[in-house]
């Protein structure tokens, strides 16, 4: 049952490490962070788009994520590139857990109330670094350094980063989509769709809802980890509120629900940013017009996608793929 | 009297809370979608009156009164663009695009006025009240914001209990289709939802810079989304009584637990409070119905 | 659902080749025809992340136009070394997620030469391990964090301004020389910045001397019982650890309390026509029956840089003539921000001068170690192979009008228990060029 996305997984995944090798330095860096945002927002859109539950806050999971592996690391600095499985293992794990808990509170709010708690923990959690009493073990306001052992075998620096996510980010998506296709996903959609039906058939839906939360804190545990391995440090700052909404952005962006919606979705929210920047910078425009310029030009983006497509570029993709069909099937009908 | 005194320092700036969360609920019940923008529609308001009076050196309340008629006229406009074409959508679409909003709105103030810091002083003393040699944490200032604050919510109590319109407003928020068959216009209803809203938001915004000297700046507003939702959701959504017991609570425990545990925690307190509250009552404080919906 | 799997790794694979698409267009000074990365026979690419926009952009945006104006003269007066100095700063909104990716933009995609004037702790501090483990210069950070300092574990990168303990030590001598015996109270920001500052101070003024300490949240505006608090315990003097808005927020709360101590402010955050310009509006609301600007008359501070209101200072006859050229039409007021950025820019060219006709990496870090400085700093540079923190000391001021007068001798001293010591050695004159000779 694991192998049904198996044989696409390992050819995706030989792909994408093979284009690694050509790719220019800062190439790979965008492609390691293209990767750790598919890992939290896939997580993201399986709990929003499949169990039907909000959530603004997961950027706090990947603080717990990039916390764990940055303590872990600063208390047992590890040199075999192996071990990171297992400090990246942990993120999951701890992030599981106050994904869990959240989960439980979750599981009995609904729509604004839970997007309102979601927000206030998306802001809260990171905070607690800059608590007096925990900014010696949490390091503060500054955060502190994350040493990842060197690349093996003298291998290029960015392109084992990006080796590292992309595996992490490809295992993910194998991962879930054999969950959205099993029981379990099956499960979440019915929730979803009727809660009252769901547990007429026998689902019990709490419980259901609640390891959605799991899973997708595991998700952003897991991005936050490779975040932290990537930027070479943890700060509190880094995990500010707009980390939160920006998957959020992505999954419904994207399209919501699924999992190449969410690669769409990471591609187009960590790259419009440098986009916009390049826009900015190739028109000479007064400093004040031209600092704000790349935000304006993301919350247009923002606007603009929605209101054209309205399911997201997955939804754009079915509609020009069935039109695609459609020309095909009529082509020898015509003649 | 510390304590008390931190009661009524609490009470004074959840009064501002307050008036967010009174935007954000009048929306909520008119078109069921959380505004995120609202911070930004306030801050770009607020610059409007700023620019006036500070700038330009007209009167304060000219100020005031165009900031809200401006609030009207962005809120109906965003309500009619961009929020009409995606409300029937996926749940969610309008959340991405008043977020998009957001960050344009503060772009656009960044790209006008600047990013630098600029003050806007409010028209009454900010000199604290006096009892004996005690100085009470609560000024002239704060005493009109609260009056401004309860005027605003008497005025909507009577609109909409009261007034032909307000019952209109209320029946295409409840239920659209019906409104409809009853001859109520139910677009424009939404769109003076809207409008309404974001005017209660524009009058918060004058108020809260005048309240601290550094506040105009396109970034400066970013927090009280966080507050005011937090004071709405507490309130519980439907509830413009609610979200100003809401303001009023988060303004109070913040005051309190800086005080006494650490002013660390700030962002975390909202937190705190909203996990307490919606674990006893999932749908906010003064909820009627448990709506199980979205 | 396997055609959808299909499907979502082909994506993967899109995905990549997109990137690879793109990078066919990547930009900057990357033909590696000299030295080093960025530099070419006739330029030089150094880059920058900078708060433009967002919650620090305040005062702090300001910065690096200035050292662009400032390279700007240089480059119309002939570069260094016959190479023009191309200065790329990115906006990082002081959000330290874009610093990383800015900075990785600036190293692995604009190849620059070195990073300057990073600016920010929580920011900087995010790329520090990035920039040294790439071996990428990582000059004058804009910070006065003691961290930058760490030639061991980050050899690569140096600090600029005066440390915050050192400048903490100073004026907590000051304080104790002259005003003995008043009560003292201290409001710091609640981060490295007050506590290094404290930590400084404390050791002029034990703990026991001081009569109450707040801390503020940098993201919690609420101050207003903090500084009752201060009130309460009596001080007559309150020592200020603050960034400008919250040296406003406190002199404005202490009018709101009747409340009217001596304040003694940090260098960060006395500019005194940042300052002015927020209180101004609120003074009569806020009590006072002056203008705005008359409150911040006689606030004591430092400064580590000459007076703009020296105007017989060669180096500020320079820098206004910079700043009437190139700075004058955009920043209608030479403030603190601007002869910091012109200031730390004049360093970074004299590091370049010294680094030799064909500068390496290695023989930039080896120029600033060797110290030979003779620029506006009123103290010199620590920098040797064992120290990487900047200037190592500052001279007390008081604002008078909208300027900081500084009086007596600029004092030093080190980051830990060390003396404090007069400087008596004549500050540099700036070149008649404004560019320093090699």
């Amino acid at each position: 049952m694991l192998l049904r996305h198996g044989i696409p997984a390992v050819l995706g995944l030989g792909i994408l490490l093979a284009v690694t090798e050509g790719l220019p330095a800062y190439r790979n860096t965008q492609l390691a962070n293209i990767a750790t945002e598919v890992c939290a927002v896939a997580g993201l859109t399986i709990l929003t788009g499949l169990s039907g539950q909000i959530s603004l806050g997961n950027g706090a999971f990947m603080f717990v994520g990039a916390y764990t592996v940055g303590l872990l690391l600063k208390h047992h600095p590890i040199t075999h590139n192996g071990e990171l499985v297992l400090v990246l293992l942990a993120a999951v794990l701890v992030a599981a857990i106050v994904g869990a808990l959240v989960g439980v509170a979750a599981a009995r709010l609904r729509g604004p109330y839970l997007a309102g708690i979601t927000l206030a923990l998306a802001v809260g959690l990171p905070s607690l670094p800059l608590y007096s009493h925990l900014q010696g073990p949490l390091g503060g306001h500054s955060g502190f350094s994350v040493d990842a052992p060197p690349p093996p075998n003298g291998m290029d620096y960015f392109r084992w980063q990006a080796w590292i996510c992309v595996i992490a980010a490809v295992i993910t998506l194998f991962l879930l989509a054999n969950l959205s296709s099993s029981r379990v996903g099956r499960a979440f959609r019915a929730v979803r769709d009727d809660e009252i039906a769901a547990s007429l058939a026998g689902i019990a839906v709490a419980r259901v809802q609640i390891l959605a939360f799991v899973i997708s804190a595991a998700c952003a545990g897991l991005a936050g980890g490779l975040f932290a391995i990537v930027a070479g440090s943890v700060g509190p700052n880094s995990f500010s509120l707009t980390i939160s909404l920006g998957l959020l952005a992505a999954a419904v962006f994207g399209g919501l629900g699924t999992l190449s919606g969410a690669v769409y979705g990471s591609i187009i929210v960590t790259l419009l940013p440098s986009w916009s920047q390049d826009i900015a910078s190739h028109v000479s425009l007064s400093d004040q017009v031209a600092n704000n310029l790349p935000q304006a030009v993301y919350g247009v983006g923002l606007i603009v996608g929605m209101l054209l497509f309205p399911l997201g570029i997955q939804g754009l993709v079915h509609r020009v793929a069935a039109l695609a069909r459609n020309t095909l099937r009529t082509k020898p009908a015509g003649n | 009297m510390t304590f008390l005194n931190l009661v009524i320092y609490g009470i004074a700036n959840g009064t501002l809370y307050s008036a967010v969360a009174l935007a954000l609920v009048l929306i909520w019940r008119s078109t069921r979608i959380v505004n995120f923008a609202q911070g930004g529609m306030l801050m770009i308001t607020t610059f409007i009156a700023w620019d006036l009076v500070v700038k330009h050196g007209a009167n304060y309340w000219v100020g005031l009164v165009v900031a809200l008629l401006a609030g009207f006229v962005l809120g109906a406009v965003t309500e009619r663009v961009l929020v009409r074409p995606v409300e029937n959508g996926p749940p969610l679409n309008p959340v991405i695009v008043t977020l998009g909003l957001l960050l344009l709105l503060q772009s656009v103030a960044g790209m006008i006025w600047g990013n630098g810091l600029s003050s806007f002083a409010p028209e009454f003393s900010l000199t604290d009240y006096h009892v004996g040699h005690q100085v009470i944490l609560f000024s002239p200032d704060y005493f009109f914001i609260v009056v401004a604050v309860a005027v605003v919510l008497i005025a909507l109590y009577l609109l909409f209990q009261r007034s032909p319109l307000g019952l209109r407003m209320r029946a295409s928020a409840f239920n659209a289709e019906v409104a409809r068959l009853l001859g109520v216009k139910v677009g424009w209803m939404l769109t003076l939802g809207w409008g309404l809203a974001a005017m209660v938001g524009a009058l918060a915004g004058v108020l809260i810079a005048g309240t601290q000297p550094d506040y105009m700046n396109p970034n400066a507003f970013d927090p009280l989304l966080i507050l005011g939702f937090t004071a709405a959701v507490v309130g519980g959504l439907d509830s413009p009584i609610g979200a100003v017991v809401g303001g009023l609570a988060v303004g109070v425990i913040q005051a309190l637990l800086d005080n006494y545990v650490s002013n660390d925690l700030d962002l975390f307190y909202s937190f705190v409070l909203l996990l307490v509250v919606l674990m006893i009552r999932p749908n906010g404080l003064f909820s009627r119905t448990a709506v199980r919906k979205v | 659902m396997t055609k959808g799997s299909v499907r979502l790794f082909a994506t993967g694979a899109v995905v990549a080749l997109a990137v690879a698409a793109c990078g066919g267009s990547s930009s900057g000074g990357g033909k590696p025809t000299s030295s080093a990365p960025g530099v070419t026979a006739n330029s030089i690419l150094i880059g920058s992340t900078q708060p433009l926009t967002g919650v620090a952009a305040p005062g702090y945006s300001e910065i690096a136009p200035a050292s662009a104006a400032y390279f700007k003269w240089v480059n119309a007066h002939g570069g260094i070394n016959g190479r023009k100095i191309n200065f790329k700063y990115l906006d990082d909104a002081y959000d330290p997620t874009q610093t990383v990716t800015k900075t990785k933009q600036l190293v692995e995609q604009d190849k620059v030469f070195a990073i300057f004037e990073g600016l920010g702790t929580p920011t900087h501090e995010q790329v520090v391990n990035f920039l040294n483990q790439q071996g990428v210069p990582d000059l004058f950070v804009a910070s006065g964090c003691l961290c930058w300092n760490d030639p061991g574990a980050h050899p690569q990168t140096f600090g600029w301004l005066p440390d915050y303990t050192r400048e903490g030590k100073i004026l907590g001598d000051y304080v104790k020389k002259t005003f003995p015996g008043k009560k003292i109270g201290i409001f710091a920001q609640g981060d490295d910045f007050g506590d290094n500052g404290i930590k400084g101070f404390e050791q002029e003024i034990p703990a026991s001397g001081i009569a109450d300490i707040e801390k503020y949240s940098p993201t919690n505006i609420k101050i207003d019982p903090l500084v009752q608090k201060l009130q309460k315990s009596g001080a007559e003097v309150v020592v200020s650890f603050t960034v400008p808005a919250f040296t406003a927020l406190l002199k404005l709360t202490s009018l709101k309390l009747g409340f009217s101590p001596q304040l003694v402010v940090s260098s960060v955050g006395s500019d005194p026509v940042t300052l002015a310009g927020l209180i101004t509006n609120f003074a009569k609301e806020g009590g006072a029956t002056v203008k705005g600007s008359d409150l911040i008359q006689n606030i004591v501070t430092d400064g580590y840089l000459p007076s703009p209101a020296d105007q017989q200072n060669s180096w500020m006859k320079l820098f206004v003539k910079i700043y009437s050229k190139y700075l004058a039409k955009k920043y209608p007021a030479f403030d603190g921000n601007i002869e910091y950025g012109l200031a730390s820019a004049y360093t970074f060219a004299e590091a370049l001068a010294a680094a030799g006709p064909n500068p390496t990496r290695a023989s930039l870090v080896a120029a600033v170690e060797d110290n030979k400085f003779a620029g506006p700093n009123l103290t010199p540079y620590a920098y040797s192979s064992d120290d990487h923190s900047g200037m190592t000391g500052v001279q007390i001021g008081v604002i008078k009008g909208l300027a900081i007068q500084l009086q007596g001798t600029p004092l030093v001293t080190d980051d830990g228990s060390g003396p404090i010591t007069p400087y008596t050695t004549a500050e540099a004159t700036a070149p008649a060029s404004g560019v320093p000779s090699s």
